[in-house]
């Protein structure tokens, strides 16, 4: 066995999972193959910093040197095109393969494609770097960027594109956005925060026709109207990257299936982040897929520890987190896992909203408000939910009562 | 050669928990640990500038509130993803009720 620790796809995940082998003394070949020509960065900043600073960077997850220090081999602008599970080989784009003794499949998300005939090279998607340098050079003072989703990177784009000056509309198909995961009371909130800072929010209202001229965009809605536009981003939603994995036999469950240890149905392949489903023992191994830079951080360092053989299951509750305008979002947990909800209102008209099961056990906890208002009561809320508590919903509604304290009981 | 400063009262600040406070320019998080001692580092996140006193403090560790980035609030020790520089840390002192963090 000499290929060692072979990690496809050098996003937050596998950047993470490299790093985290070496932390954990593996002493052996490490190899990160990525398709993009960058070094590990984290995505986050790509609807946020980057397209509102007037130079945008990587945010490095490991920068050249900490990767050669670390002796972690880095195959850039390189795909992987097929695994040979029985030799143990991976073979890439560029003709070479490598060998490996376990290999980690952490090959991401990408945009899901609107299925539309009409769209040209003025309709884009953000995912890469790449990809925000291009939508950034196009939103200024006049131009119109329209932005055809209302989720969390259509909405963080809008946001950026105001802090620029450009015009900005929102189209939503559902009749709210934010409509996945985010309770109507905190959609509503920054719906009504976008139309503040002059975005046109507009829900409920589906697509009948895109004609992209290379000029300019013309979308026809539902109802007749027309919104013409410099820039028309497409945000509805990613997909898991399987081919790879589903072309080498292995099984696909809406992402890479893996156990609650991430591997797959080989035990010597791995996949985590966004590509995989996995069971989420919080909710009784419901499976799962999460599209959210904290799980990729953790699940990557998790797969690391258990491609040295650990073997420990995942255990953390899904958190998301949304930065727009001034306001923070933080989501623990799934909230359609409760039932009802309980409302906790803190200073500067920060609030959370704690989900429950109609048994009373914490679920999920949504808040909203400026700054990080409602960050430390979140990740005390994220404990509760960890630990499958069930407080008195009299002390999660007053802000008196420390969520800290509840925490001890 | 450095000064001591104010930052707040003992009582300012509950058992393990942390509070922000700037001066000269600079801001500080100031800590009162589960064991009623107090400490000073630097108030933000060595990953992206954000306050930490808006942060959770679990025994000796603050959590940075944007992306839980950890650090021992006692030494400054980053403790792993996706935080990786260590935090500065100040001497404190109580006097007469009062913390004083010497700056600079």
């Amino acid at each position: 066995m000499t290929g060692g620790m072979v990690i496809i796809g050098a996003g937050e995940c596998g950047g993470r999972a490299t790093l985290t082998l070496r932390d954990l003394g593996f002493e052996g070949q490490v190899t990160l193959v990525g398709d993009e020509p960058h070094l590990p960065y984290e995505r986050p900043p790509l609807s946020k910093e980057a397209m509102t600073s007037a130079a945008p960077v990587i945010k490095a997850i490991a920068s050249d040197e900490l990767l050669a220090e670390c002796s972690i081999r880095h195959i850039h602008s390189v795909r992987a095109v097929a695994i040979d599970r029985a030799a143990h080989v991976v073979r890439l784009s560029d003709g070479s393969s490598l060998s490996y003794d376990k290999l980690l499949l952490a090959t991401g998300s990408v945009p899901r494609k609107l299925p539309m005939p009409g769209l040209g090279g003025r309709c884009v998607y953000l995912r890469t770097f790449n990809d925000a340098l291009a939508i950034r050079a196009h939103l200024s003072a006049g131009n119109r960027v329209a932005i055809i989703g209302g989720g969390f990177i259509g909405l963080e784009l809008a946001a950026s594109a105001r802090k620029l000056g450009a015009t900005v509309t929102v189209l939503e198909a559902q009749p709210r956005i934010l409509m996945r995961g985010v309770p109507s009371e905190i959609a509503e909130i920054i719906h009504k925060s976008h139309e503040a800072e002059g975005v046109k929010v507009l829900t409920g209202q589906g697509i009948t026709a895109i004609a992209d001229d290379g000029a300019e965009v013309r979308i026809t809605l539902a109802d007749g109207r027309e919104i013409v536009a410099d820039l028309a981003v497409i945000g509805i939603g990613a997909v898991p990257v399987t081919a790879l994995a589903a072309e080498a036999g292995l099984a696909i469950d809406n992402g890479i299936a893996v156990d609650g240890t991430l591997r797959t149905d080989d035990p010597d392949i791995f996949a985590a982040g966004d590509c995989c489903s996995f069971p989420l023992a919080v909710y009784g191994g419901r499976r799962v897929r999460l599209e959210a830079w904290r799980n990729a951080q953790e699940q990557g360092a998790l797969a690391a520890k258990n491609m040295l053989g650990a073997n420990e299951a995942h255990a953390a509750v899904p958190w998301f987190w949304s930065d727009q305008y001034g306001l923070t979002l933080q989501i623990a947990g799934l909230s359609d896992e409760g039932k009802s909800t309980v409302r906790r209102d803190l200073d500067d008209g920060a609030f959370i909203l704690f989900h429950l099961t109609e048994d009373g056990r914490l679920v999920a906890a949504s808040g909203i408000g400026p700054g990080n208002a409602v960050a430390r009561d979140i990740r005390l809320a994220e404990m509760l939910i960890a630990k499958r508590a069930s407080p008195a919903p009299e002390a999660l509604g007053s802000q008196t009562v420390k969520l800290k304290s509840l925490l001890a009981a | 050669m450095s000064d001591w400063v104010e930052a707040c009262a003992a009582g300012d600040i509950d058992e393990e928990d942390v509070m922000r406070f700037d001066h000269a320019g600079r801001t500080y998080a100031v800590y009162r640990s589960p064991d009623d001692e107090y400490f000073a580092t630097d108030g933000l996140c060595s990953h992206e500038k954000v306050h930490l006193a808006d942060g959770l403090v679990m025994d000796d560790i603050i959590e940075c509130p944007k992306h839980n980035g950890r650090f021992n609030y006692k030494t400054g020790d980053a403790r792993g993803a996706p935080v990786c520089v260590n935090l500065k840390t100040y001497p404190v002192k109580v006097d007469g009720g009062k913390v004083l963090i010497q700056v600079g």
